[in-house]
């Protein structure tokens, strides 16, 4: 097994240190102590993966650090990751009953963060994972290396299964590792916990490998190739580019995609924010605080988030914008931009239009400067490759269409999950689709 | 994997993990639960002529944010009829061949203890655990712990069950005796093959002060009852490790019990010298699930130590249990505080100054305030050293004085943040190792400042 691509040094993404740091064996044990050790636990019916968390913290708090990684990645393989990433504070920890009590709810995510990194520093992820099966011969193809393929793919394996993953950059690891808040979870960090799955054995990783729906050329494989050598396929390629305004002046420098500009903050070391005092983001969503968070964290003087309608609507949780704004974040409401205001090719500001009900009104413009706009009102879906697999169906939204209780696709040979075709959710949603996914590909293969 | 099944006196279990007779093994339909749990044996709640039980039962001991740190309870042994318990012992063991089932037994006359001996045999069970520990209702019926405080009469009893008994026998002791050791000879001497304790320690366990009733009330009057949970646990292994040591009874198996609540617990007492354990407070507290976590943490614990089975650690600790005579006056510790994990509470300092040595000092207080807070000595260079911890601001690393710390552990004891106060080992002060025992075998077990008459008692002077 090839190691996987370390991130080199100096990009802007260390400069972040956590927002929740690891807990030391005492802290992790003392918060252990305070869980109730609840029945029917309403943080396992929150929680997407089911992970049985009153017993998992019970084990931290005999010592058995150990047997709750066992129990954490019995439901989730990917639960370091999802440890950091989560959203706790609306999943699990919003759930605790200590919140009915008006007391703090119970750290998970931290303590679920214990148990694994504590555990995996030490042992492989096989030794703390039922047997492997003896090899099948059967082969699954998967479609782009972010956390629904890498938890498929992982559990294929210990059902004796090969996995084979197909992904087109250089870097694996999907937005677990180019698109999670430095402050959460950073790329190497992401990259470690594959290296861990990879350990499994039987988990083969295709970099810099295009899938296309046509004819393949160099360095791109087609879906009918996929579809004739592999026993089965599974779609967890993600969402594409990021969308733009089509407003005027969009293009051109000063002016980045929020997916892309994360992505450089976290790999890419040519990446700097010289020069930029005044940042604009777009949009109302998660993405959107993330990168206006990290902006201003990493020293950008003016951070503004611009959103179209008022704060009650946002999509993005209402926990990580105030923390966001107690870092200093601005707010603009009922705003759009209508224009790019550009001198030769430099970025000068935008015009924002007020709007109402998300509709901008004519007449009340004005003139914002700043040197950097952040574009975050979505991602692009994947749909040119999805239409490469015949019978894959797409909704309206773009997003592959499944049955929910197996997440196969239209296609009897194929399976999808993650943000393809939830549309963009946590990476604890993806391990889920995942899990049902290859709980229903091991009946199919196994049927052969 | 460690291998966690064990041979107890005969009888095989899969693991050491048993019910104690107690409300989580009164009936059948529980039991075969717990199996299912991983609980390797039960020992079913004690049969024999059924009894009446009075409401309420349980009484609890919490401490700071520690519910029910110790339980109290009045509940008497099984108010089922026999027939209906034995029936479900047979139905169970059918149905769990390999599980453990125990038969707890309390009757009075030597015809009492024939005839249920033969029908507790006749269900299949794997053994019986005779109760000489109940020490509440039954003992004022002449048994349970009344046998268990009268030897001779324990002695007796057990004879009379090696007479009946084709499977092995276990006798259940109370701690309620002035030395456990001598039940524990009495039952070696009746031949037993076997021993469990501790049964629950005679607890008073509160007073209602608003209706001047202890605790658990029944109506406006209450009674003692039998004390157990984790709270019991260092009496329970202090006891069982006597019997473990002692010539006469080291040759028993013995089924440790007394506030194991989970693997460490377990395993401290199998360390100790039991074969098995038996739980009882920590499952009325959370549910049989807690086995996982007691069969999932000893084996582990028993692979990081290269142990392949639970029996190479049984009896690993006894040896290490000397008599303080023995202990070694040279050994030397010092308290060192960390500072990258000091919080700045100070209870290190309190506890030192009024409980123990006052060697811990508060750093910047002049030479008057180290004097008024009640230091003797005060050193010279007290170093002001920032506590690292993020939001201890203004806080100082407290400062231990060599020269009065004596050792103690307290303040390791009181110190909140685990691992921050570690005791470390310095060089003693005698130079070499002597132990209490030496200086009396050389007759030099007199220090200054003794008394005119035991000075004079060994024909000394002042």
């Amino acid at each position: 097994m090839h190691p996987l691509p370390v991130l080199p040094d100096g990009r802007l993404e260390q400069r972040f240190s956590e927002s929740k740091p690891a807990y030391s064996a005492a802290e992790a044990v003392t918060e252990a102590n305070r869980c109730l050790y609840c029945v029917d636990a309403p943080c396992i019916k929150a929680c997407p993966t089911s992970i049985d968390i009153p017993n998992f913290i019970h084990k931290i708090s005999t010592g058995n650090t150990t047997g709750a990684a066992r129990t954490i990645l019995k439901e989730n393989i990917l639960g370091a990751s999802c440890a950091r990433v989560c959203p706790v504070e609306v999943l699990c920890a919003g759930a605790c009953v200590y919140n009915a009590w008006g007391r703090e709810p119970i750290a998970i995510g931290r303590l679920q963060r214990f148990a694994t990194e504590e555990t995996l520093e030490n042992r492989t992820m096989a030794s703390l994972m039922p047997a492997k099966k003896p090899p099948t011969g059967k082969k699954i193809a998967l479609i782009g290396a972010g956390p629904a393929s890498i938890a498929a793919a992982g559990l294929l394996a210990l059902e004796g299964h090969q996995a084979v993953i197909f992904e087109r950059k250089s870097i694996p690891g999907g937005l677990n590792s180019l698109g999670i808040a430095p402050y959460k979870q950073s790329g190497n960090q992401a990259l470690e916990e594959m290296q861990w799955v990879m350990g499994l054995g039987d988990v083969q990783l295709m970099t810099e490998v295009s899938v296309v729906a046509g004819q393949a050329g160099m360095g791109e494989v087609s879906a009918e190739a996929l579809l004739k050598d592999f026993d089965a396929v599974f779609l967890g390629m993600g969402l594409g580019a990021d969308s733009k305004l089509k407003a005027p002046g969009e293009d051109g420098e000063g002016v980045y995609g929020a997916v892309e500009l994360i992505e450089k903050i976290k790999s890419d070391p040519k990446m700097t924010l010289e020069g930029v005092k005044r940042a604009l983001v777009i949009g109302g969503g998660n993405t959107a605080i993330d990168i206006a968070h990290e902006l201003k964290l990493l020293g950008v003087a003016d951070v503004a988030m611009v959103y179209r309608r008022g704060v009650e609507s946002m999509s993005g949780y209402v926990h990580e914008l105030a923390y966001a704004r107690k870092h200093g974040v601005r707010l603009i409401e009922n705003r759009v931009v209508a224009e790019f205001e550009r001198d030769g090719g430099k970025l000068l500001g935008v015009k924002l239009a007020r709007a109402e009900n998300g509709k901008a009104m004519t007449g009340h413009e004005e003139h914002v400067a700043c040197e950097l706009v952040a574009l975050a009102i979505g991602q692009a879906t994947a749909t040119t490759i999805a239409k490469g697999f015949t019978g894959v169906e797409l909704d309206k939204h773009g997003n592959i269409t499944v049955d929910p209780k197996t997440q196969r696709t239209g296609n009897k040979k194929v399976w999808s999950g993650g943000d393809c075709v939830n549309g963009g959710k946590e990476v604890v949603n993806a391990v889920q689709e995942a899990k049902i996914a290859v709980r229903d590909m091991l009946i199919s293969l196994g049927a052969k | 994997m460690a291998d966690l099944s064990i041979d107890f006196c005969g009888i095989k279990s899969p693991n050491p993990f048993w019910l104690a007779s107690a409300p989580p093994a009164n009936s059948g339909p529980q039991i075969m639960r717990a199996f299912d749990a991983g609980w390797g044996g039960a020992v079913w709640k004690t049969l024999g002529d059924p009894v009446t039980n009075v409401t309420s039962r349980f009484w609890a001991n919490d401490y700071g944010n520690m519910r029910m740190m110790g339980l109290n309870n009045i509940e008497l042994i099984t108010d089922r009829p026999l027939e209906v318990n034995l029936k479900e012992m047979y139905e169970v063991k059918k149905r769990y061949p390999k599980h453990t089932i125990i038969a707890s037994l309390m009757v009075e006359t030597r015809e009492n203890w024939k005839e249920i001996i033969k029908r507790a045999e006749d269900t299949g069970a794997d053994g019986l655990e005779l109760n000489f520990g109940c020490p509440h209702g039954m003992c004022e019926r002449g048994m349970g712990s009344a046998v268990g405080q009268e030897p001779k009469v324990l002695e007796e009893i057990t004879r009379w069950a090696m007479e009946y008994a084709k499977t092995p026998v276990i006798i259940k002791l109370t701690p309620n005796t002035g030395d456990i050791n001598e039940p524990g000879e009495a039952a070696a001497k009746g031949g037993a093959p076997a021993i469990s304790l501790i049964n629950t320690v005679k607890s008073l366990l509160g007073v209602d002060l608003d209706r001047f009733v202890p605790n658990p009330r029944v109506g406006n009057q209450s009674t003692n009852g039998g004390y157990c949970g984790p709270a019991v646990k260092p009496i329970a292994l202090f006891m069982m490790s006597q019997l473990a040591k002692n010539p006469q009874t080291k040759h028993m198996a013995i089924s440790g019990i007394g506030g194991i609540s989970n693997w460490r617990d377990a395993a401290e007492f199998i360390s100790l010298g039991a074969t098995s354990v038996q739980v009882c407070t920590a499952v009325m507290h959370y549910g049989y699930r807690i086995v996982e976590d007691m069969i999932e943490g000893l084996s582990d614990y028993l692979d990081s130590k290269g142990m392949k089975s639970v029996n190479e650690l049984r009896g690993k600790a006894i040896g290490a249990y000397a008599e303080w005579g023995d202990l070694d006056l040279n050994y030397n510790l010092k308290a060192r505080i960390n500072p990258d994990s000091c919080i700045g509470c100070n209870l290190c300092h309190v506890a030192c100054m009024d409980g123990a040595h006052q060697c811990i000092l508060i750093p910047g207080r002049t030479h008057e305030e180290h004097v008024k807070a009640g230091h003797t000595h005060i050193p010279e260079n007290i170093p002001m050293v920032p506590v690292k911890a993020a939001g201890a601001v203004g806080r100082h690393l407290p400062v231990i004085d060599d020269v009065e710390c004596v050792g103690c552990n307290l303040c390791h004891l009181v110190c909140p943040v685990p691992g921050t106060i570690e005791m470390v080992e310095v060089p003693g002060t005698i130079g070499h190792a002597e132990t209490w025992n030496d200086r009396v075998a050389q007759g030099r077990d007199i220090n200054p400042g003794s008394m005119e008459s035991t000075l004079k008692k060994r024909g000394l002077t002042s």
